[in-house]
């Protein structure tokens, strides 16, 4: 069986997998990396997504061996020295979750919509570039403003 | 998923001829379609051939009278190329639509006319510029390119290179997207091209197809309003759990329309 190597969360890691081994399967079983989550079955849902090089993907969606060699992010990398991430924060001060299932994807999600449109997010854009993250209980409102919120702390950083 | 043997070549050639030596062998591009396939394992394959790390088949150039992009090019570098809006911006305009931003990360153009789905949005620009399909045998005009439901004329090992779209005087894309999974519920890509002007719809039937009847009138005159008696017959059309054949046929008329006033046509 292949061994692929990662960076993730600043760490060497490996293990040996097989080629239907998902990222998302790589992270959880094999890193024990459990605060990416598996919401479906059909790349709809965004509750897996982590960053690789850098680019926010949906982790359920993407073969582990194919990655070799990439730097991967998850929700535990986010924080530095105890001290969460703006985006967690903002998310925790406007309460934009209620039962955290679809959390970790909005967070990777939001810093990648950070990343490609800026700090001064409009409504229309958080709403359009979240598309891709699906969120049971919440009815987004107040993800919107968490969003809005983090990326404008997140200049400061 | 079922099990399979993973590949990862650095060249069309080395691809083609690990396609050539395995039982049942499939490419892997981007993945968004054939990845979630594979997880409800409603197909098998012994091999997967991973395209993503053959650079040659990534990027876009313009070319002359035309805009060249690889297979490999992924959604997001159509959607925020600077070359793609100064040459074709419906084109900027479809691939900023497909999916979600995670998918538009991953997702390539190759995988997306190689797997014809009917309701994919990037059949109808092959259509509607009439551009032409590369691969690794031979060049395939558009109008030949997609033949049915997930079929293309690409025979068993063939690989998808580039698509070569000619530059329109004007062309829109405008869909209509199923709210859930953004697909095009229809979708009409309409160019005005040095030979003619082209329609092109999605999501609509069995696969993409001309409207050659709109596009006689567009040429006498390139409106909205040349298109104000225009209808669209139902016969044929798809009828699923998110819109009737009659839906569709009428969405198709009322996105021409928006498509042609879109593109800059008088109205
Ligand atoms: C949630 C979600 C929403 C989506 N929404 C849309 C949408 O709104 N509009 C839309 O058009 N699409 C949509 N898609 C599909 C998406 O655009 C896919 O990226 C695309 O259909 C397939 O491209 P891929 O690169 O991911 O190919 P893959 O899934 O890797 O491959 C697809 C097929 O093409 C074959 N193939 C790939 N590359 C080549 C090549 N170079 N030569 C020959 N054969 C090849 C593969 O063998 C396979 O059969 C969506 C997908 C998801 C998961
Ligand atoms: S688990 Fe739903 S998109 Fe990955
Ligand atoms: S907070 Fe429960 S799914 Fe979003």
């Amino acid at each position: 069986m292949p061994v692929v190597t990662m960076t993730v969360n600043g760490e060497a890691r490996s293990a040996e997998v097989e080629g239907r081994t998902l990222l998302v399967e790589f992270l959880r079983n094999h890193l024990g990396l459990t605060g990416t989550h598996v919401g479906c079955d059909t790349t709809q849902c965004g509750c897996c997504t982590v960053h690789v090089n850098g680019v926010a993907i949906k982790s359920c969606t993407a073969l582990a061996v194919a990655l070799d060699g990439a730097a991967v992010t998850t929700i535990e990398g986010l924080a530095q020295n105890g001290k969460l991430h703006p985006m967690q924060e903002a998310f925790r001060e406007h309460h934009a979750l209620q039962c955290g299932f679809c959390t970790p994807g909005m967070i990777m999600s939001a810093i990648d919509m950070v990343r490609r449109n800026g700090h001064a997010l409009d409504e229309r854009t958080v709403r359009k570039q979240l598309e891709g993250n699906i969120c049971r209980c919440t009815g987004y409102h107040n993800i919107v403003t968490a969003v809005q919120a983090g990326a404008a702390a997140m200049k400061g950083q | 998923m079922y099990a399979f043997d993973y590949h990862q070549p650095k060249s069309v050639d080395e691809a083609a001829q690990m396609l050539g030596a395995k039982p049942e062998p499939k490419l892997l591009a981007g993945g968004m379609s054939l990845l979630p396939t594979l997880k409800l394992r409603l197909a098998q394959y012994t091999d997967l051939v991973d395209l993503s790390a053959i650079d040659s088949i990534k990027g876009i150039e313009r070319d002359g009278d035309a805009l060249v992009i690889g297979a490999m090019t992924r959604h997001v570098e159509v959607a925020t190329s600077d070359t793609v809006k100064r040459a074709i911006p419906a084109l900027t305009t479809l691939a900023g639509g497909i999916g979600d931003p995670l998918v538009r990360n991953r997702g390539t153009m190759g995988g997306s006319i190689a797997n014809a789905d009917p309701a994919a949005d990037y059949p109808s620009a092959v259509l509607g510029l009439g551009a032409t399909v590369i691969t690794d045998k031979r060049q395939i005009a558009g109008d030949d390119f997609f033949k049915g439901l997930f079929e293309t004329a690409l025979e068993p090992g063939e690989i998808v290179m580039a698509v070569r779209y000619p530059v329109p005087l004007q062309a829109a894309y405008i869909k209509y997207p199923n709210p859930a999974s953004r697909f095009a519920l229809v979708g009409v890509f309409v160019a005005r091209t040095a030979a003619g002007v082209r329609v092109a719809v999605t999501g609509a039937g069995p696969c993409v197809f001309r409207l050659t009847d709109a596009e006689a009138l567009l040429a006498k005159n390139f409106s909205a309003a040349a298109l104000e008696n225009f209808t669209v017959k139902p016969d044929g059309l798809n009828a699923d759990i998110h819109a009737t054949a009659e839906y569709r046929a009428h969405a198709v008329a009322v996105m021409l329309k928006r498509a042609v006033a879109a593109a800059g046509g008088n109205t």
